[in-house]
């Protein structure tokens, strides 16, 4: 074994003992465009091996130009990034066979086979042929009866499966989906978030994009949060939702109220458009005012309960809430 | 070196071909087809020799010149232009293969079809007159040293492209008249004073000349001036070539 044969073999012993803590290591990267166009700002940011990293932000935010940082579509400006203890500038050849891309767009060319261009991916990223595993990605995507078919007969939805084809043909440890459910029906959705779990479950890690916030809710283990270029927040999913998120008990009451009452008027409490029922706005954190104090409360006041509900902030209203506060800056 | 990458876009182009196989062959079968009957037939019968050599018999070398120099450019200009113009190029960005792999894969392959082509020519001519290649050796050798520079070349000129207008342009304002202006139809001896001056500033007559030369061992300038001059357009290609993956031109910003 030469020497570098020896650190390679080392490294891989840590990353599978659990010792290369980062898949992914992003240490202070920033990307200028022409005309100083600033996309991304000083960003740092750490991907763990086996998980599914969601991150989301508006259009324009730089999802799509971090990620092609990453896989070398684009270089940035200054930081350093290492895939798998490795720099993606220097030590390209070995970051990048380890990455699958999914990219945003449909960059296929028209008259190729389903079969051929995936092939073609494969061998590209240094593969010799296997037949049989190609079978079965093309299986597991629903494509092996479109095998033969060429790629302009395809709807936009087969398409969208032959580059998650094209990504997952070479055997990559990390794949990267930049939003990859768009225009996609929600049974395709379904089972592409299925498609990904499953992936997780094998020891992939997972990096993907979207604008269908319900997506990083229903799949993700951590988000990040990116606006005009700069991470605003890097936290795991549940973590998020119990710090930002409001719970919201909903009180119908029998008769009509002009106005809350004294007794119960706070900061956090409002009266809804018809006057026939109160809102109170928990914060998950903050006032731990629990449903039976509530319903204390109202009794109190004398006034007569019809139904009570309660309503969580999705990821989705967090969302908005951090872009919106950001902003305002 | 990445064996399987290489292989993978080598094969992806030449596949490329085989799509359109029909017109891939017929193309130069028809057109040499034409030449024979309208350079060697109509105009031929008024010329009989050209330093020893039957007309028909001395523009085979020049019909396959012409048809490697311009097939290289434009099957190399296009492998690497229309990944760019679809944007499947961000595959070939993204994979752990070095910028003188890609160039392997995609010139290597030009350069096959643009041979195999001259290949054909040289059959389709056999059935309108005979002749004997003098240095086999010697003509395999410049064609396949003008293949892969013409290639390489094209492969610049569609790396350089932005629209398909300029893909287009090069060959149509440079190579074709150069190579027609080269000598592939005629000897310098042929043309008037002036004109032979200015024939030897064109860099692809050297080129021609050299190749004739291995047909027939006769030529109006020795080969080894021929070779230098291959040599040194291979050199230039190189460099530019070099230079643009240095600087990441056009493709990666
Ligand atoms: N090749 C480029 N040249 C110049 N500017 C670019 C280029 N690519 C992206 N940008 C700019 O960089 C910024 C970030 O773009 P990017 O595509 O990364 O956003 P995004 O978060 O992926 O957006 P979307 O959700 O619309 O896909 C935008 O302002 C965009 O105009
Ligand atoms: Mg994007």
């Amino acid at each position: 074994m030469n020497s570098i044969g020896f650190i390679e073999h080392i490294l891989f012993q840590c990353r599978v003992s659990g010792f290369l803590k980062y898949m992914i290591s992003i240490q202070n990267i920033s990307k200028v465009y022409d005309q100083n166009l600033k996309a991304l700002e000083e960003i740092s940011l750490e991907i763990e091996p086996g998980e599914i990293f969601a991150l989301l932000g508006p259009n324009g935010a730089g999802k799509t130009t971090l990620i092609s940082s990453i896989c070398g579509l684009t270089r940035q400006t200054s930081g350093l990034i290492k895939v798998s203890g490795f720099d993606t500038l220097e030590d390209y050849k070995k970051t990048r066979s380890l990455i699958g891309l999914v990219p945003q767009e449909f960059p296929l060319e028209n008259y190729e086979s389903v079969i051929e261009t995936v092939k073609f991916t494969r061998g590209l990223f240094g593969k010799s042929s296997n037949p049989s595993y190609i079978e079965k990605v093309l299986k597991s995507l629903r494509l092996w009866e479109k095998r033969s078919t060429p790629i302009i007969a395809l709807s936009g939805g087969m398409k969208r499966r032959v580059l998650i084809a094209k990504a997952l043909s070479h055997e990559p440890e990390i794949l990267f989906l930049d939003e990859p459910t768009s225009g996609v029906d929600v049974q395709l959705r379904k089972e592409m978030w299925d498609l990904i779990i499953e992936l997780k479950k094998r020891g992939v890690t997972v990096i993907l994009t979207t604008h269908y916030i319900k997506e990083a809710e229903m799949i993700a283990d951590r988000v990040g949060i990116l606006n005009r270029g700069r991470l605003l927040l890097v936290e795991e999913k549940k973590e998020l939702i119990k710090k930002f998120g409001k719970k919201t008990i909903s009180v119908e009451l029998k008769e009509k109220l002009h106005s809350i009452p004294e007794k119960i008027a706070e900061e956090k409490v409002y009266l809804s458009e018809d006057r026939h029922s109160i809102f109170f706005e928990v914060s998950n954190t903050k006032n731990k005012m629990s449903l039976s104090d509530t319903i204390k409360m109202i009794a109190e006041t004398g006034l007569s309960i019809n139904d009570i509900n309660t309503t969580e902030s999705s990821l989705e209203d967090i969302f908005l809430e951090i872009i919106a506060e950001e902003e305002m800056r | 070196m990445n064996f399987n990458s290489i292989k993978s876009i080598y094969k992806f182009e030449m596949a490329r071909a085989l799509r359109t196989i029909m017109q891939s062959i017929l193309a130069p079968v028809v057109s040499t087809c034409l030449y024979f009957i309208v350079f060697g037939a109509a105009i031929g019968s008024k010329i009989s020799e050209l330093d020893g050599i039957s007309y028909g018999a001395f523009i085979i070398p020049g019909l396959m010149m012409l048809s490697v120099m311009t097939t290289s450019v434009n099957y190399a200009a296009f492998g690497i232009y229309l990944p760019k113009y679809t944007g499947s190029i961000y595959e070939v960005m993204s994979a752990p293969i070095s910028a003188f792999e890609v160039i392997i894969g995609y010139v290597g392959a030009a350069a096959t079809k643009s041979i195999l082509i001259s290949f054909l020519i040289l059959l389709t001519a056999t059935a309108f007159v005979s002749f004997d290649i003098r240095h086999p050796i010697w003509m395999l050798v410049l064609l396949i040293m003008t293949g892969s520079t013409f290639s390489l070349f094209g492969f610049i000129i569609g790396l350089w492209a932005s629209n398909w207008e300029r893909l287009q342009l090069i060959p149509l304002i440079v190579i074709t008249p150069l190579v027609f202006l080269g000598g592939s139809f005629y000897s310098t001896s042929m043309l008037p004073g002036f004109w032979q001056t200015i024939t030897k500033l064109n860099p692809i007559f050297y080129i021609i000349n050299g190749f004739r030369w291995s047909f027939f061992g006769t030529s109006d300038v020795p080969i080894g001036v021929s070779i230098f001059f291959m040599a040194a357009f291979l050199l230039l290609c190189i460099a530019v070539v070099s230079i643009i993956f240095r600087t990441g031109y056009k493709i990666r910003n």
